[in-house]
């Protein structure tokens, strides 16, 4: 028996492969079969789930509504129509703005000496070391109208007599888009930083002997071969960005609900969750959507690797 | 044609910071003069600083003192982009998100040639490299050596004045290496543009060359044809790292203008008729070099000049050659025979323990200064 194994490779492969398969087909394929049935179903007035095939969770999600101005039997409601544009948006706008800011970075790092490329990937990294919750509520502190941003601002406008009153930076989108931006800036540096430091030097000096100045090396070479680094990047910050509630949860409160929120409350306040489930299926489709279109243009990061 | 050279280092130094803090001179006052449509090898083992005066060359570096010129015009610190050079890489550093043609018209294009233009001459660089029909392939999709053809048709395809080269045959196997060494001597000859080649590989560099500079510790050591390189190399460096020497020492006896009779203590011998450079006097001290190759051997004494007896202690059969190692008071030499014959037959050779006489010929023997 165990002969065997050892000389059949694909059951070797087969073992391996097991335990996640199993952990996967019980806590990814079946739920998500679960949620697709439960999406279907409809709240019981005390909040149990009674299994039909209705399709009035989508519906609602795309703003059909019943509960109406009177004399309407049925009108358009933009409220979870908005809630899912403004989550597109707002991964999409987190996700440009986390390149903008990686990319230099990432450069910096890359070109940077050897010696010291590890310390300061080490300082990108300290902040992983602190619990996700508590590094937005960080945020809170320093965004609140007694933060410390409006504290010092106020200080230097005190000492410059000029007259101030404290900004509303919290519970603003803006205030979710810093904190999303924040939590996501590592895990674009590192992929970037990671395609960015493979480039054989040479390829620059290629370049350049070939008459290329360095703005026509960046945009021939340089970039094109650390698009891997930003399409693994660009995956591993949008998919999240997209589901997560915890930002706005905090730094966004009641103003700037996202799919997340929606989600999280339909299944804990509102007691819906087959609206929740709807909803759920929804954003992962959306999701699905725009990574399809974006690694079907750029690749899945690994077709261009540098020799 | 603005200056007689295509490429002139003059007095030019270049030091680095070693990672302990030193500073390290790689490049220590090179002083070279490359003619227009020579072949021009520099020649050394690493660290000899062939590869840093290269790179000043192409302006991926600049000189810490002296100065670098190209046809006549003194380069400063003209970044690469701008300098009439171009470059074959050791790693050839193709661009790999790029096909062939596109590595090929890169460069083309930055010089802003129109489309037509760039396919013609991309065709007819590809034809020059024998790889047309590989113009839609990947670099990785292509052998080592269809890959180098590419750095070097990438380059070629500029026009450059001159054409750098950085070691491009040290990844290939040794067929291969010396097929492209005749390809690219071929190449050079039929474009009659400058090449300046870096190689540590002596045959390769003795092969193709029209000059050659040897190169150790930052320095020349010598400059020269391939034939005067190694007939008359002008110090022990030079001797000893080009081909194979025998060194002995000895001490001058008396001296003409160009002769000299030297006596040699190990084996014994007064050898006459030496020839000598300039600046040696009577009573010196010196080496004698004599090559494997120069040495005769016989197994009968013929009673000529500069015949002396010895012991064979070893022989090595390498196919065309013999190398037979010999004992003189205790002095050993290394003596190259030809197989002019074939050594099936043991008897057809010296063995083990055999009494030999050389002879040396003092036309082909140097005396070198002592370092």
């Amino acid at each position: 028996m165990l002969k065997r194994l050892r000389e059949n490779k694909s059951t070797q492969g087969t073992l391996l492969a097991l335990p996640t398969t199993l952990w996967l087909f019980f806590l990814l394929i079946i739920p998500l079969i679960l949620t697709l049935v439960i999406s279907f179903g409809k709240r019981s007035p005390d909040g149990d789930v009674i299994y039909t095939f209705s399709l009035n969770n989508y519906t609602r999600l795309f703003g059909y509504s019943t509960d109406c101005p009177e004399g309407q039997a049925s009108c358009f409601n933009p409220l979870y129509v908005q809630i899912l544009w403004r989550s597109l948006t707002l991964a999409f706008n987190t996700t440009a703005l986390v390149i903008i800011m990686a990319y230099p970075l990432a450069y910096f790092i890359a070109r940077a000496h050897p010696k010291r490329r590890n310390l300061f990937l080490f300082m990108v990294l300290i902040p992983l070391w602190t619990n996700f919750v508590i590094r937005v509520y960080a945020w809170m502190m320093l965004l609140r109208k007694e933060g410390a941003i409006n504290v010092i601002i106020g200080g230097v406008a005190n000492l410059l007599n000029i007259p101030f009153t404290p900004l509303e930076m919290l519970y603003t989108p803006g205030a979710v888009l810093v904190g999303m931006v924040y939590e996501f800036l590592p895990f674009m540096i590192l992929p970037i930083y990671t395609s960015l430091e493979k480039i054989d030097t040479s390829l620059y000096e290629a370049a350049a002997d070939l008459g290329a100045n360095a703005i026509k090396t960046f945009l021939r070479v340089t970039l094109p071969l650390s698009m891997p680094g930003v399409v693994a990047g660009t995956i591993l910050v949008f998919i999240p960005v997209m589901g997560t509630f915890i930002v706005s949860d905090i730094l966004g409160g009641r103003q700037v609900i996202l799919v997340g929120n929606l989600i999280q409350r339909q299944f804990l306040d509102a007691r819906d969750p087959t609206f929740g489930s709807a909803a759920s299926l929804i954003l992962m489709i959306m999701t699905l959507i725009v990574t399809y279109f974006y690694t079907r243009k750029f690749g899945f990061g690994e077709e261009i690797v540098p020799a | 044609m603005a200056s007689e050279f295509a490429v002139e280092m003059r007095d030019v130094v270049k030091r680095f910071i070693t990672p302990e803090g030193n500073e390290m001179a790689a490049v220590d006052h090179v002083t070279m003069q490359i003619k227009n449509g020579e072949f021009f090898s520099m020649l050394g083992s690493s660290g000899c600083g062939k590869t840093t005066s290269l790179r000043m060359i192409a302006g991926f570096e600049w000189p810490t003192e002296g100065e670098v010129y190209i046809e006549g015009n003194a380069m400063g610190h003209t970044p690469p982009f701008q300098r009439k050079v171009n470059t074959v890489f050791q790693s050839y550093a193709l661009f790999q998100h790029m096909t062939v043609y596109q590595n090929l018209a890169f460069g083309l294009e930055m010089e802003g040639a129109k489309e037509d233009e760039i396919k013609k001459r991309v065709g007819r660089a590809l034809e020059m490299v024998q790889l047309t029909g590989m113009d839609r392939r990947r670099p990785r999709q292509l052998s080592g050596g269809q890959q180098q053809r590419v750095a070097l048709a990438r380059a070629l395809v500029k026009t450059p004045d001159v054409l750098l080269l950085d070691e491009p045959l040290g990844a290939l196997d040794l067929k291969l290496r010396k097929e492209m060494q005749l390809e690219l001597k071929a190449l050079q000859q039929q474009l009659g543009i400058t090449f300046i080649y870096v190689t540590h590989d002596q045959e390769e560099a003795l092969t193709m060359s029209d000059r050659i500079a040897v190169m150790s510790k930052g320095q020349v050591q010598q400059m020269g044809t391939p034939v005067e390189i190694y007939e008359r190399p002008s110090n022990k460096f030079v001797a000893d790292f080009i081909g194979e020497s025998n060194f002995l020492e000895g001490k001058i006896k008396s001296l003409s203008k160009k002769e000299a009779s030297v006596f040699i203590p190990g084996l014994n011998v007064e050898v006459t008729g030496m020839p000598i450079s300039e600046g040696m006097v009577k009573g010196e001290e010196v080496v004698v070099s004599i090559r494997p190759e120069k040495i005769r051997i016989a197994d009968k004494d013929t009673k000529s000049n500069n015949m002396f007896r010895a012991k064979v202690t070893n022989t090595v059969y390498i196919g065309a050659d013999t190398h037979v190692y010999v004992d003189v008071h205790h002095t050993k030499l290394k003596v190259l025979e030809q197989n002019r014959i074939s050594r099936l037959d043991p008897k057809s050779f010296y063995v083990v323990g055999q009494d030999v006489w050389l002879m040396l010929m003092p036309e082909n023997t140097l005396v070198l200064k002592k370092d």
